[in-house]
């Protein structure tokens, strides 16, 4: 079903800064890699089998209709869900198990919250938290989980805030801020933990039409600046300005996936053509 | 299309002046409720067998006063096991371990199944059911060894029967209190990182909190009165003291005034309390404001109106 274009490696004028991107081990060849991923809730299955792979700095967006198991299979990336069938590796290493011989053994909760260290989250609904402010929200994770000292989390959280335009907004509780500048601080905080791979859950479905842009445009910086992303998006033209690769997803697998200028103005499955003629 | 052009200064509206509405019904409401406060107050303070002399001379006494004391004691250390042992069996209670929440609701299944008061009394006699106790590994070694006599005075009967039992209550308080916070919250703490106790403590609980406080605030009102129950054990509270006097003087009805008075003066302090409390739990949302603040508030307005 899926199409066997491979996404491009890098965008030429963005070598340099991926490059820095990588580990010093020379890297995984994969930040994501995901084997034949099934995922089912009771009896209902949502991920039939799931074959991906995003390689470091790339940009992916994923798009489909809702129910689709878009968002369910960007939640099993950092082990919010538990997957039932397949392999997923991040990072070069398995996601929630360790494999010894031919045997998993279920990682302890704690290992896991450390692999979940390197993976930044971006929730449709911002979830930041309300009794903070948005520099406490920023400060939260290097402080309590990395155990760095606070003025120098503080510096660092500044300096992010700033690089989301949110610098005069410091001191500001959530609840006294717009859905897109929230969204701007959910980003900050993600950062602030110095992730290797950003996952976007529909970053912009919860924003008046106004505040999308605002939004994409940190997002677009932060591709730019050689992010590796998955980005569950409806935007389109998000898509197809800013990603390497686009995946359509519907009924728990990958119907199409190659570059998005390719899947949108010429998809090859009747589904992804029924989806886009619909979004468009 | 039309267009407002922005750079021409709008003239600032007229604001309207008009005849406020007369609330008449409100004046005679005021009036009736007023005539009946005043005549209802007359008659007590004039009636003498309440026993205002004698509540008069009793009030400031010593024994009096410790009383209070050891009814405050009381409250604040029910209190303090309430609380936290509320947490603690509520945290075990949403555990995934089985065993862990089973044994959280066998605990509130007894402590809040059977009356406080008798657990009081069973505590008070504790000593009839396990006379001497050891602290060791069972079956193996013991390293220190207690007699129950010494250990469970009255004083420390009241304190386990009334927080004990306060633990089962606020357990299903701050229950509430947790599974109303957004499950999102939990999840974007998880994606950082945190760990389950740190999700816990920062991002869980303080949240849950606005939702515990007023119903603790209302528990701490009512621990405060309902440790009086003590008073049957004869640890002295404010209500044993005032029996120990009534019991000699016979002025019965005078001393339940008196104790029932020092309660209110009390209870209306925690009141206030809890409303600072609530204050500075609930920041981030909206600001609440005291009834002196709205009252100055409104005559701001009042005041801005007219001028």
């Amino acid at each position: 079903m899926a199409s066997d274009d491979r996404p491009p490696l890098l965008k030429a004028d963005e070598e340099d800064t991926v490059s820095g991107n990588a580990p010093e081990t020379g890297g995984p060849e994969f930040m994501v890699r995901a084997e034949g991923v099934h995922k089912s809730f009771g009896r209902l299955e949502v991920l039939k089998g799931i074959d991906l792979e995003v390689r470091p700095g790339e940009v992916m967006c994923v798009i489909g209709p809702s129910g689709s198991g878009k968002s369910t299979f960007l939640r099993c990336i950092n082990h919010l869900e538990k997957i039932n069938g397949g392999r997923l590796w991040v990072n070069g290493s398995l996601v929630g198990y360790r494999q010894r011989g031919d045997r998993l053994y279920e990682m302890r909760e704690r290992e896991v919250a450390e692999q979940r260290r390197d993976i930044g989250m971006v929730f449709q609904r911002f979830n930041l938290f309300p009794h903070m402010t948005a520099l406490g929200n920023v400060m939260e994770a290097p402080v309590q989980v990395k155990g760095l000292p606070k003025a120098q989390v503080r510096e660092r959280a500044i300096a992010l805030l700033e690089r989301v335009g949110l610098g005069d907004k410091m001191d500001a509780y959530p609840a006294q801020l717009s859905g897109g500048q929230q969204q701007r601080v959910a980003i900050a905080r993600a950062l602030a933990m110095e992730p290797a791979l950003m996952l976007f859950d529909e970053p912009t479905s919860a924003l008046d039409p106004e505040l999308v842009g605002e939004v994409l445009e940190v997002m677009k910086q932060l591709a730019v600046d050689g992010m590796t992303m998955i980005v569950v998006t409806h935007e389109i033209g998000f898509a197809r300005e800013v990603g390497d690769s686009l995946v359509f997803m519907d009924g728990g697998v990958v119907v199409e996936h190659g570059r998005p200028r390719d899947v949108i103005e010429n998809p090859q499955h009747p589904r992804t053509q029924d989806f886009l003629s619909k979004v468009l | 299309m039309t267009l407002t052009d922005e750079t021409v200064p709008r003239e600032r509206p007229t604001e309207i002046k008009a005849v406020p509405v007369r609330h008449y019904g409100r004046w005679v409401a005021a009036a009736l409720i007023l005539y009946v406060a005043v005549w209802a107050a007359y008659s007590v303070a004039n009636n003498e067998r309440f026993g205002w002399d004698t509540i008069n001379a009793w009030f400031w006494d010593g024994s009096i006063l410790d009383g209070i004391v050891m009814t405050l004691e009381l409250t604040v250390i029910a209190m303090l096991m309430g609380v936290f042992g509320g947490i603690l069996l509520a945290v075990m209670r949403l555990s995934p371990n089985p065993l862990i929440s089973g044994v959280a609701w066998l605990y509130v299944w007894v402590f809040r199944g059977t009356p406080v008061l008798v657990q009081i009394i069973l505590w008070f006699y504790v000593k009839a059911l396990i006379p001497t106790f050891s602290l060791g590994i069972p079956f193996g070694p013991t390293f220190v060894h207690f007699n129950a006599n010494d250990l469970i005075t009255a004083f420390v009967a009241g304190c386990l029967g009334l927080g004990l039992n306060e633990a089962a209550y606020m357990s299903e308080i701050v229950r509430a209190g947790i599974l109303s916070v957004d499950p999102g919250q939990g999840e974007a703490a998880t994606a950082l990182g945190m760990s389950r106790a740190k999700i816990m403590r920062r991002v869980v609980l303080p949240q849950a909190m606005r939702v515990i406080i007023p119903p603790t605030g209302n528990e701490t009102i009512s621990m405060l009165k309902t440790s009086s129950l003590v008073s049957v054990i004869a640890v002295p509270d404010l209500l044993y003291s005032v029996q120990i006097i009534y019991n000699r003087t016979y002025q019965t009805i005078p001393m339940l005034l008196l104790a029932s008075i020092w309660y209110l003066v009390m209870t209306s302090v925690l009141t206030v309390g809890q409303f600072y409390l609530e204050r500075y739990f609930g920041r981030g949302t909206a600001q609440r404001q005291t009834m002196l603040e709205r009252f100055v508030a409104n005559l701001r307005i009042r005041g801005g109106r007219s001028a």
